[in-house]
């Protein structure tokens, strides 16, 4: 599914990442683990093509990254689900409409597509919660409505950035829930998480290989954790 | 960019239309330069079209025609009068002579004197009308002979007047077009700076419809259909009230000389009608170019 293949990356001072070498193999369960600042999110951004890696190469359902041009970025995106570690929604547009927005900006008919998203905000618990704006909402209802949105269009693989960071232990495990549940439906999973309760918590229900990043290298986690 | 890439920019639909936040200022700010420009680019093709039809017709009839003009005393008036209409009969060239009729000179003169002058009791000149055949005549040969004939004639061709104010009318319609042309810029550059302001504004909105898959021409569909639609309606109540404007002024008169007869005639009121269109096309290019421009920047 997504390969990167001895990828470099650095913001412009010195080299962030280096040497990274993974293969998401479809409907695989990945952790991305290493302490704050380390480049979880750097590392998720060249999956998803929101950075050009500096060095080495990112292969995306076999194409090459960077020979896409910009509207098969866009294509490829609606097959990438992200949860991006702020959410980012429209503050203007009620929740319904956030979730529905990959809908409406591939094109769907909105119409034909209501019962999925009644069946999606419903799966994800925020149905009351419809109408509602972005702003009204609590950490954790803001990262399922993220979740949502990002599984709207059914893509095959699922990345999500810290999506239990600003929650309680009971949603962290809620929402675990929901990404196990994608995962069982066959959907490649990536997921980039310090928190280490949460991924032990994940090993005894799905069989998750855990990623590290230590000392701008990637490592693949042992049994230890 | 082909015409479906356009049509499809235009159609969009109401619900693709909300990913962008409503915009007050930048709103208010096109429909207010749309109209008033387009409020000017109306008085401006008035002003082309006026003065083309005042340079066409002064080239025109002036060029064909001239005005012999006879000083004689009262008694050898009609002598020298039936003389020269008699010469410029004979002169190849020349189609029509026709000595005007004493109640004409008298219409022609009391716009300067008033109606109650006896003007038959002073020495009015003998005006003499020719019409010019297309060829035009031997000026000189002419003159020549009513000299030596009809030593109270003078002969004026107009041409000494007509050209200067030819030339007048015809810088007039020059400018009057600069104009035009100049209004169209600066639309475009003040629509460019509102559309780029709301892209700024909407940087955030921007990054999100990207990151969740929307191409570029979703994207700057969402805008330029706005400012479309605005310069559109601004333009649209301009020209209605330019037309108002243009409604207002004189008709074209004979005593209003040049400055009357300004405004449009017949066909020419759908003109005017372009203006809006003409509004939105600038609209259109210059909010695509600076979505473009937006884009370009982001992954
Ligand atoms: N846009 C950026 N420009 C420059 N430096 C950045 C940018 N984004 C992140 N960084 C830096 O890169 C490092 C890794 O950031 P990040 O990938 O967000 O780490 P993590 O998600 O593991 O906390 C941090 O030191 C951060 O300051
Ligand atoms: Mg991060």
């Amino acid at each position: 599914m997504i390969e990167l293949d001895n990828v470099g990356y650095s913001y412009g001072g010195g080299e962030l990442l280096g040497d990274v070498s993974v293969q998401l193999a479809p409907g695989s369960f990945h952790f991305l683990t290493g302490p704050s600042g380390a480049g979880k999110t750097t590392l998720l951004k060249l999956c998803y093509g929101a950075l050009q890696p500096t060095a080495g190469q990112v292969r995306v359902f076999d194409q090459d990254m960077r020979k896409l041009d910009r509207d098969q970025m866009a294509l490829m995106r609606r097959r990438i689900g992200v949860v991006h570690q702020d959410c980012r929604f429209l503050d203007h547009l009620p929740l319904s409409e956030n979730i529905a927005l990959p809908l409406l900006v591939s094109g769907k008919d909105l119409n034909g597509e209501e019962e999925n998203l009644r069946e999606l905000m419903k799966w994800v618990g925020l149905a009351p919660r419809a109408d509602a704006v972005p702003q009204e909402l609590s950490g954790g209802e803001r990262q399922r409505a993220a979740l949502a949105r990002a599984v709207i269009m059914s893509p095959d693989v699922v990345i999500a950035d810290e999506p239990t960071g600003n929650v309680d232990w009971e949603m962290s495990q809620r929402l675990l829930q929901l990404l196990v549940e994608l995962n069982r439906m066959g959907k490649t999973v990536l997921i980039a998480s310090h928190d280490l309760a949460l991924i032990r918590a994940a090993k005894s229900q799905v069989q998750a290989r855990v990623l590290r990043i230590s000392n701008r290298r990637l490592q693949l986690a042992g049994a230890d954790l | 960019m082909s015409a479906g890439t356009i049509r499809s920019l235009l159609m969009g639909d109401k619900q693709a239309d909300r990913v962008v936040p409503p915009t007050g200022f930048t709103a208010r700010l096109t429909l207010f330069v749309s109209g008033a420009m387009a409020f000017l680019a109306v008085f401006a093709l008035a002003l082309s079209l006026a003065s083309g039809r005042l340079a066409d017709r002064w080239a025109d009839e002036l060029a064909r025609s001239a005005t012999l003009r006879i000083n004689a005393p009262a008694d050898q008036m009609a002598d020298q009068t039936m003389m020269a209409l008699t010469i410029l009969r004979q002169t190849p060239g020349v189609a029509e002579a026709r000595a005007l009729t004493a109640e004409e000179q008298t219409a022609l003169l009391s716009p300067w004197f008033g109606p109650n002058l006896p003007i038959d009791t002073l020495p009015v000149p003998q005006l003499i009308e020719v019409t010019e055949t297309g060829e035009g005549y031997d000026q000189a040969g002419l003159r020549l002979r009513l000299s030596a004939e009809v030593p109270g004639a003078v002969l004026d061709d107009h041409t000494r007047w007509r050209e200067p104010l030819v030339a007048a009318a015809n810088s007039l319609r020059r400018l009057a077009l600069v104009s035009i042309l100049l209004i169209g810029g600066a639309t475009a550059a003040m629509i460019t700076l509102a559309a780029n302001a709301a892209l700024a504004a909407n940087a955030q909105v921007i990054e999100v419809l990207r990151l969740v898959g929307a191409k570029d021409r979703f994207i700057a569909g969402a805008f330029v259909r706005r400012f479309t639609l605005r310069a559109l309606l601004g333009a649209s109540v301009g020209v209605v009230l330019g037309m108002g404007g243009v409604l207002l002024l004189p008709e074209a008169s004979q005593e209003g000389g040049f400055l009357t007869g300004l405004g449009f005639r017949g066909a020419a009121w759908l003109l005017p009608l372009a203006v809006p269109i003409m509004g939105a096309a600038v609209a259109f290019a210059a909010t695509w170019a600076a979505a473009h421009r937006t884009l370009k920047e982001l992954t």
